[in-house]
């Protein structure tokens, strides 16, 4: 217990946190409503997006479908960095030498970070819900259109978020542990996270075999479960498996990813 | 006993850093960790601290194994300079660290009037000067009354008023009764401020004395005139030109032997063997 608040404690007063968070919340907004709303408004040329689509989009009622879908690729990416840095900088600091000697088991010491960032992301993926829908009413109300609350297909949604959500923090956790330290952390997650898994999924369509690992890859899997749980319409969102496969795959890389790390934190040396 | 290590050692690859290292700190002592850059000092700490697992050999601390948590919540360490976030203040890192150790806001506040950081408690470590950040170091060591405290080089960089500084600090704690295990490249430091030496030199452990012990017998040094009556007189003396040296303390009665055979002294003094001049005899550093 000490050992979530000793971390929780240091997480909410850092910087990067709010910063982080504040950028989802303001490229969540900008691309899930702004740019719909300027789209529908002055917009002569909605492009490929019917006035239909549009407005379906930025309803209160849809409101899960908006936090899912940003989730798997770009939210991720912003979760993944702040797991990472969450990690890896306490090699440079020297913080881990100090969390290490101070009393606490190291698995101990361990689900102490991980519970604190827990939290953490479940405050990201909240705050995400309740900015969205204030947008969303807002534009409802400018709009003037009549709305209704979302059913209980957002609980299903909340629950994809969350899962897309722990599977990169995992993964971020996963790396920071790995590389020891933030920058590489940083640079191979997003590196994966944004290029690599969009590069193979370029290949895939020229290799059948490449097409089907894309599918079950981190990225692919998030997208995916947010696809099956109708966060159609953004980049990474994906409609090749059934949600309780992606599911199954995303409990999967979370467990291999936080047992992997907690493994190495506990064995390896510190020096 | 406090700390007790048996044929401890560690390997990276084939060379030994850490090489049949047993040593010894009791209660109440401060115990000086001595050796030149590269000695494997740190290395040796942070296998007392459960960082590092050695290669073969063992280790008790407070009777407990290294690392666990029973050894852990009782000894409080400064490794290789202090480890806190940066953006943190000094006073929020030790709140983090005390919810670590279980122990709540006021040993935090006291922590910080033992080493006299209260008037920048609300300024960020990455602020802090360079004393200033041992010192938080040496606060965190102290939070939750370890019985053992192990510094390693906590002098490191600091200028000559911060190292004055922490070693006052260090003197302090020991007339409290503190147990320290301080390691240092400083001879001046050693001699100092600790009880007991330990010195170590490429990962072997060379020698493991109280600091009187280490510098040898006193040789005192006796200048009279005639210098060879005084040869005679004063058994077991060495003549070296036109001094001799004798393996002796009593001064006084050295020279009411000398006054009662007429021979004049010119000069009687301790011929001390500096810490120095030992230590870089026993590591070969020059
Ligand atoms: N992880 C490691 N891998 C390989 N060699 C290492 C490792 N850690 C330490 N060493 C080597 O072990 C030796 C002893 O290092 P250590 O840090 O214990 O020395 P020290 O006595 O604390 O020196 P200093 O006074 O410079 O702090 C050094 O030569 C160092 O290069
Ligand atoms: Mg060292």
């Amino acid at each position: 217990m000490g050992s979530v608040k000793a971390e929780l404690l240091r997480l909410w007063k850092w910087p990067a946190t709010w910063v982080l968070i504040g950028v989802w919340l303001v490229m969540s907004l900008t691309f899930g409503y702004l740019f719909n709303y300027l789209a529908l408004n002055g917009g002569t040329n909605t492009r490929d997006l019917s006035q239909q689509q549009l407005i379906s989009a930025m309803q209160p009622e849809n409101v899960g479908a908006a936090v899912v879908r940003g989730l798997p690729m770009f939210g991720g990416a912003i979760i993944l960095v702040l797991a990472a840095l969450a990690i890896g900088s306490g090699y440079g600091w020297g913080t881990w030498k100090t969390t290490l000697t101070a009393g606490p088991r190291r698995i101990s010491a361990m689900a102490g970070t991980l519970g604190a960032l827990a939290i953490i992301v479940v405050i990201l993926v909240t705050l995400t819900l309740v900015v969205n829908f204030g947008a969303a009413v807002t534009v409802a109300s400018l709009e003037g259109w009549d709305w209704s609350l979302p059913g209980t297909v957002l609980f299903e949604q909340l629950a994809a978020s969350l899962l897309v959500a722990a599977m990169w923090t995992g993964f971020g956790v996963f790396l920071g542990v790995v590389t020891k330290g933030p920058a590489l952390a940083v640079g191979l997650g997003l590196m994966w996270a944004i290029v690599t898994e969009n590069l193979l999924r370029g290949v895939g369509s020229l290799l059948g075999p490449v097409e089907s690992l894309t599918k079950v890859l981190p990225g692919g899997s998030a997208g995916n479960l947010a696809g099956a749980v109708g966060g159609s319409g953004a980049p990474g969102v994906l409609n090749d498996l059934s949600g309780t496969t992606a599911a199954l795959f995303l409990v999967g890389y979370v467990v291999f990813f936080l047992g992997a790390a907690t493994l190495l934190k506990v064995r390896r040396d510190l020096v | 006993m406090i700390v007790t290590t048996e044929k401890l050692t560690k390997r990276y690859g084939d060379r030994a850093v850490v090489d049949e290292v047993s040593l010894s700190v009791r209660r109440g002592e401060v115990y000086g960790f001595l050796g030149p850059n590269g000695a494997g000092k740190t290395t040796t700490i942070r296998m007392l601290l459960g960082l590092v697992k050695p290669t073969s050999g063992t280790a008790r601390v407070l009777g407990e194994a290294p690392g666990t948590p029973k050894a852990l919540l009782k000894v409080g360490s400064l490794i290789e300079g202090p480890g806190f976030y940066p953006y943190l203040s000094g006073r929020d890192n030790l709140r983090v660290h005390a919810h670590r150790r279980g122990v709540g806001k006021t040993h935090v506040e006291a922590a910080l009037e033992q080493v006299d950081l209260v008037g920048a408690a609300n300024e960020k470590f990455r602020r802090y000067s360079l004393g200033m950040k041992q010192r938080l170091g040496v606060a965190a060591a102290l939070l939750g009354q370890p019985e053992l405290l192990i510094l390693d080089e906590p002098t490191n960089g600091l200028d000559p008023a911060g190292m004055a500084d922490m070693r006052d600090l260090v003197r302090a704690l020991a007339a409290q009764g503190q147990t320290v295990l301080l390691s240092s490249h400083l001879l001046g430091e050693v001699e100092e401020i600790c009880d007991r030496v330990g010195v170590i030199s490429n990962g072997k452990l060379v020698a493991e004395s109280t600091v009187e012990q280490l510098r040898g017998d006193t040789v005192l040094l006796i200048k009279a005139d005639p210098i060879e009556k005084a040869h005679v007189l004063i058994e077991g003396s060495s003549l070296h030109g036109d001094v001799l040296h004798v393996r002796e303390t009593d001064a006084g009665a050295l020279v009411r032997t000398l006054v009662h055979a007429d021979v004049d002294v010119q000069e009687v003094r301790p011929l001390r063997r500096t810490l120095e001049e030992v230590f870089f005899e026993m590591t070969g550093v020059a």
